[in-house]
């Protein structure tokens, strides 16, 4: 089913009425013109009804209970991690369900914080998880607080030392200070693939093999990338990705992380509990192995199951389609804030590959008062600092204005915001 | 437009010429507060009376929306001078016409221009802006007493 021709031209329109909220009204009994999505995707009927379904026809307590409709509720949940895991090109195994991408980066976090611990009190760990005051951590400048505070606690927790890759002008990764960032003593380095702030794409390849030179892990914070291009996990070069389902037209509370088979092995379990153990007696227990042996408790099956069907859905359109959909969506939006006097776009402006998520400022107009005057048209965009207050100072700003997209926008979304702007400094009589 | 209820003339005067900005010395109290989806800051200085029951001076500093800059300017002119009792009295006004929902009858006598915040009651996520002045004032006069 997956759609492959890059050159097919997407009928939008018909995107659009599969996604029931995109016909209601908003303030002012406006049209929704939603450019949050970023933050989160809207969800199209076939997940709603996924979900629902599951409800409505199968709900039961999933991996116990052998009668029929534990068995049904079982095997949909499994089939999901199928569809999900077969989406990013890795084994089902290889996937685990959490709550959100902040969870799936703890999970690596605590692997490490989990492993030093049980070996400094005599449990055989693997050695490469251990880490020693000194040791050191990179990440870079321009990581959401998701993927930089699990590390400073990590940090805080091991006398490890943090370090970062600051960023350019552009609001891309400073290539040229890797080399002197990495040494020996260089255990895990953890980056965004995309800017959540910025739109930036960062060079995956590049950072991968400096990572890979000195022997030390290399993590993804993949949130912003899996939902809107292509994401094949063998070819990232990566020991473990992170991104979450409701990015990607998926419900809330679903998290996902893929990990190659050797880290699942090795890494101690997050959450313990039941479900995630082969043996338990009063004084010990075993575990079984990924994914379950970091699934915990009882798992969000209606989740995983919608989660499931945005796969499907977004497999069907195809996910090229989707990137250039989107490019051509952010070069109109791109081009277009360049041409309004008084506003500044943050990020890369040329031509180069970048996301759909543009951030910008309004000259002498803070971004809250933006986003009210653009909400009162009924267009959703996000004003703050993102959960990235790191580049909000490296701009030398307080916030930002946020305008992001998905495969649901529009031309007329995007022409809806610059005359947005417009009205914005009519508004404050700043023009 | 629904939108000039909030936007009010007087609130948009505050915003661009602020009144009593800038942090003074000597002071008996500061406190910072942070509104952190926002990124809004304000740091509210006060220096009370040698009985603690009046605050000869309050100054601030702050960076943010219109709101919370209109705020604190108006904030800075109704408590200026006044007793902690007056405070109390007009904090506690502010603070139960913002979380009101706009159906509330302010007290000009106790709010001022602070009046012509209630249209922002309407928005709930406009709320933390409009008090984050109010609420750093607080602070200040707690820790100013608290030094005494």
């Amino acid at each position: 089913m997956t759609n492959t021709d890059s050159k097919i031209k997407l009928d939008i329109k018909k995107i659009q009425l599969d996604f029931p909220i995109l016909s209601r009204e908003v303030r002012n009994n406006r049209k929704l013109i939603y450019l949050d999505s970023a933050a989160t995707s809207q969800k199209p009927q076939v997940v709603i009804d996924a979900q629902n379904n599951f409800y409505e026809t199968i709900n039961s307590g999933v991996h116990r209970g052998a009668y029929y409709l534990a068995e049904l509720a079982t095997d949909a949940h499994e089939h999901a991690r199928e569809i999900i895991a077969s989406f990013v090109n890795i084994k089902p195994d290889q996937l685990v369900f959490t709550k959100n991408a902040t969870e799936s980066l703890n999970l690596l976090s605590y692997s490490f914080l989990n492993a030093t611990l049980k070996a400094k009190y005599g449990t055989d760990v693997d050695k490469r998880l251990i880490l020693n005051p000194g040791d050191e951590i990179l990440v870079s400048e321009l990581e959401h607080h998701a993927n930089l505070v699990p590390w400073q606690e990590l940090c805080l927790k091991t006398g490890a030392i943090l370090k970062w890759i600051p960023i350019t002008e552009q609001g891309i990764l400073d290539y040229s200070k890797i080399e002197s960032l990495i040494n020996p003593k260089t255990k895990i380095v953890s980056v965004s693939h995309m800017s959540n702030v910025l739109g930036s794409i960062t060079d995956i390849a590049l950072v991968g093999k400096a990572a890979k030179s000195v022997g030390a892990f290399f993590f993804i914070d993949a949130c912003q990338s899996v939902p809107h291009m292509p994401v094949d996990f063998s070819k990232l070069g990566a020991d473990a990705i992170a991104w979450s389902g409701h990015k990607m037209l998926g419900p809330l509370g679903i998290g996902l992380l893929a990990a190659t088979e050797e880290l699942l092995e090795i890494m101690p379990p997050f959450i313990s509990g039941g479900s995630m153990i082969e043996t338990v007696s009063m004084q010990k227990s075993t575990f079984t192995k990924a994914p379950k042996k970091f699934e915990a408790g009882t798992p969000p099956a209606a989740e995983a199951v919608g989660l499931g069907a945005a796969v499907e859905y977004l497999q069907k359109i195809g996910m090229e389609n989707v990137h250039n959909h989107e490019r051509h969506l952010t070069k109109l939006m791109v081009e277009g804030l360049k041409n309004i006097e008084g506003v500044t776009i943050y990020g890369p402006t040329d031509d180069q590959d970048r996301g759909s998520t543009v951030s910008f400022a309004l000259n002498g107009l803070h971004p809250h008062d933006v986003g009210q005057v653009l909400d009162d048209m009924g267009i959703a965009v996000r004003v703050g600092n993102h959960c990235a207050r790191p580049i909000m100072d490296k701009l030398k700003v307080q916030s930002t204005t946020r305008a992001s997209t998905y495969i649901y926008n529009d031309d007329s979304d995007i022409q809806a915001l610059l005359e947005g702007i417009d009205e914005v400094f009519r508004f404050f009589g700043s023009k | 437009m629904q939108l000039s209820n909030m936007y009010q003339e007087v609130i948009l005067d505050h915003y661009k010429t602020p009144r009593g900005k800038g942090l003074q010395s000597p002071f008996g109290g500061e406190a910072h507060h942070v509104n952190p989806t926002c990124g809004d800051e304000i740091t509210v200085r006060v220096l009370l009376s040698d009985d603690g029951k009046t605050i000869k001076k309050i100054s601030y500093d702050s960076t943010g929306c219109s709101i919370s800059q209109a705020s604190a300017s108006i904030m800075f002119e109704q408590v200026d001078g006044k007793s902690i009792d007056e405070f109390d009295k007009a904090s506690n006004e502010f603070l139960a016409m913002m979380q009101s929902k706009g159906n509330f009858e302010p007290n000009e006598d106790l709010l001022g221009d602070g009046i012509s915040m209630i249209g922002v009651a309407q928005y709930p996520a406009r709320i933390k802006c409009a008090l984050l002045s109010w609420m750093a004032a607080k602070d200040a006069i707690i820790r100013a007493n608290g030094d005494k």
